[in-house]
């Protein structure tokens, strides 16, 4: 009878998780989806409780309050702060796969070796190596997102870095299969432990050379191997409730690592193991051209005399928190007729969706956010780009310049406006560490200063000309 | 089939012959379901996603209920709770926080 409860409870648990993935489809209906997974959660959860193997409830109840009491403040983080939220919960999720697979492991050992079979024994390595590797690495991602002063937010390269990564996981993998071949032996155990340290060692090392301008094709990574860890703890604990919702969890990650990728014009190798984001120290283009500065004024003058905006939001946006004065900006401008719209680059921001999450939180409607495919046709007819904190996104290098490490990254074409306006922090490269073309461009102005500042100026240039029509 | 299936359930102490050949299919089979529905989600909602997707997979909070619950030795069942901890976090914060982010999508 209880089993049965169990089995319907998976069932439907699973029916609802698909739904709810199925929801986010559209704005309007993804807080639907919302309430499908927790639902699905909360069937599942007590259908597991309440099955008759479950004798202690002690510590399940200290866990979950303890969830809770950690949990609840992490979904306060500031909007700007998602990133490493994310990643720290895709550590949190490796580090549960990685436990579990080390508990039955030794629970097996102790108690019951004939558990131990050979597919079984894959499935708690896969899980361990997953789990661990997933663990440390989303850390060492959430500790660069975060700043954290003793992780270099540079990426760290070395002579032979990728033999030593390699190595490591394959040293890891090889002695995985040792120990499926022999789980009880004596030395079994040690081995086991040594599969540990070897996977929270990998970790580290895959995210040391990785720069922030990867960050969405690596936290999309790493949310794939969190599902897939999760995978593996269904196969071992014969569960197909787990197995199902790591799928999820691992396509959703794989087809968002893809279009990260592809964002960039980067595969999956190259983002691991090239190390982007190193200053290139190429010989100074032939002649080096000047940047036209624009005063505040102009800037609002440029913009009032405009009929289509389009402003190209980049990680400068969600750094100098500009995104509520962007969103008076936006007032100041419709409300004078002109039409604006938001170019969102795919990889834009610290990970995937991270603009168009900070202008929803600063009320603009997501209806004027134009992804990049969709707003580079109109380019050309648009009067002012405001290109605010982005640079790699809308450098035009990357159309045609070998030598740089964005070549071939789709860009918005934000040199095709008829002006362009770039708001910048400093005179330094952005994250790649390569000039930008498009600032010295003929028919751009810069803006220099604080992104936040600066709209803010802007804004009350408008505000206090608009009596003046 | 179904009384055998219940047989094996209820005495988890025997070696237990599972079926992984199913448990692949059903992998397979909901990896294609997978890409076939995010494949389909609002560009706009990709940080959403990553979080709900996030909480949904801590379902495995369900295995950490198991090894921290049962007749286990005192060790193994640390381990679990520590997992369930994880688990319990990630779910609670995930879910959370998408309906925080999807609240402030609004169409006017």
């Amino acid at each position: 009878m209880m089993y049965a409860v169990a089995q319907f409870a998976a069932v439907f648990a699973t029916a609802l998780f698909i739904f709810s993935l199925y929801w986010m489809n559209d704005p309007k209906t993804a807080r639907r989806g919302v309430v499908a997974g927790v639902t699905g959660m909360l069937v599942a959860v007590v259908a597991t409780w309440v099955q008759p193997q479950i004798i202690h409830h002690g510590w399940i109840v200290v866990a979950i309050v303890a969830g809770f009491i950690v949990g609840v403040p992490l979904s306060q983080v500031p909007l700007t702060a998602v990133p490493q939220r994310t990643a720290l919960s895709h550590a949190f999720g490796g580090l549960a796969a990685g436990l579990v697979g080390t508990a039955e492991y030794f629970l097996g050992l102790g108690e019951n070796p004939a558990e131990l079979t050979a597919f079984r024994m894959s499935a708690i390595v896969a899980e361990v190596i997953l789990g661990f590797l997933t663990f440390t690495g989303s850390l060492m991602a959430a500790g660069k997102l975060q700043e954290v002063k003793w992780i270099p937010q540079r990426p760290v390269t070395y002579p032979g870095q990728n033999v030593v990564n390699i190595g490591v996981l394959v040293v890891a993998v090889g002695l995985g299969v040792v120990v499926v071949l022999h789980p009880t032996a004596p030395w079994s155990g040690h081995a086991f432990y040594v599969i540990v340290g070897l996977a929270v060692l990998f970790g580290v090392l895959l995210i040391i050379p990785i720069g922030g301008a990867d960050m969405p094709t690596v936290i999309s990574i790493l949310n794939s191997y969190a599902g897939l860890s999760a995978v593996a703890m269904g196969f071992v604990l014969n569960n197909k409730l787990l197995v199902t919702a790591g799928a999820l969890d691992g396509s959703s990650g794989l087809i968002l690592s893809i279009i990260m990728c592809r964002a960039m014009n980067r595969s999956f190798t190259n983002v691991l193991f090239g190390a982007f984001g190193t200053v290139q120290k190429t010989a100074a283009i032939g002649e080096q051209k000047e940047w036209k500065q624009e005063t505040v004024e102009g800037a609002a003058q440029l913009l009032e005399q405009a009929s289509l905006v389009v402003i190209i939001p980049g990680y400068g946006m969600a750094v100098a928190q500009a995104q509520h004065k962007v969103r008076e900006l936006y007032d100041q401008l419709t409300k004078r007729g002109i039409t604006v719209k938001f170019a969102i680059h795919p990889v834009a921001g610290r990970m995937p969706g991270h603009m168009n999450v900070l202008l929803a939180e600063a009320n603009i409607p997501y209806t004027a956010l134009v992804e990049m495919d969709e707003i580079n046709p109109e380019m050309p007819q648009c009067d002012v780009a405001l290109v605010i904190g982005a640079n790699d996104v809308v450098n035009p290098a990357a159309r045609y310049k070998k030598d740089t490490p964005i070549y071939g990254m789709p860009i918005i074409d934000a040199d095709k406006a008829r002006a362009v306006l770039a708001i910048k922090r400093s005179k330094n490269p952005g994250f790649a560490g390569i000039d930008n073309e498009l600032y010295v461009l003929d028919n751009t102005w810069m803006l220099f200063g604080d992104a936040k500042a600066v709209i803010g100026e802007v804004v009350k240039q408008l505000a206090g000309g608009g009596g003046l029509h | 089939m179904i009384d055998s299936l219940m047989a094996t359930q209820a005495v988890p102490a025997e070696p237990v012959a599972v079926d992984y050949w199913s448990m692949l299919f059903v992998f397979v089979l909901a990896t294609f379901i997978g890409l076939g529905v995010i494949r389909r989600v609002s560009r706009l909602l990709y940080t959403p996603l990553m979080s709900l997707t996030n909480a949904i997979s801590a379902i495995a909070v369900v295995g950490s209920i198991v090894v921290t619950g049962a007749d286990y030795p005192r060790t193994i069942r640390i381990i679990g709770a520590v997992a369930l901890f994880a688990s319990m976090t990630n779910i609670v914060s995930g879910f959370l926080i998408t309906d925080r982010m999807l609240k402030m999508f609004k169409k006017q």
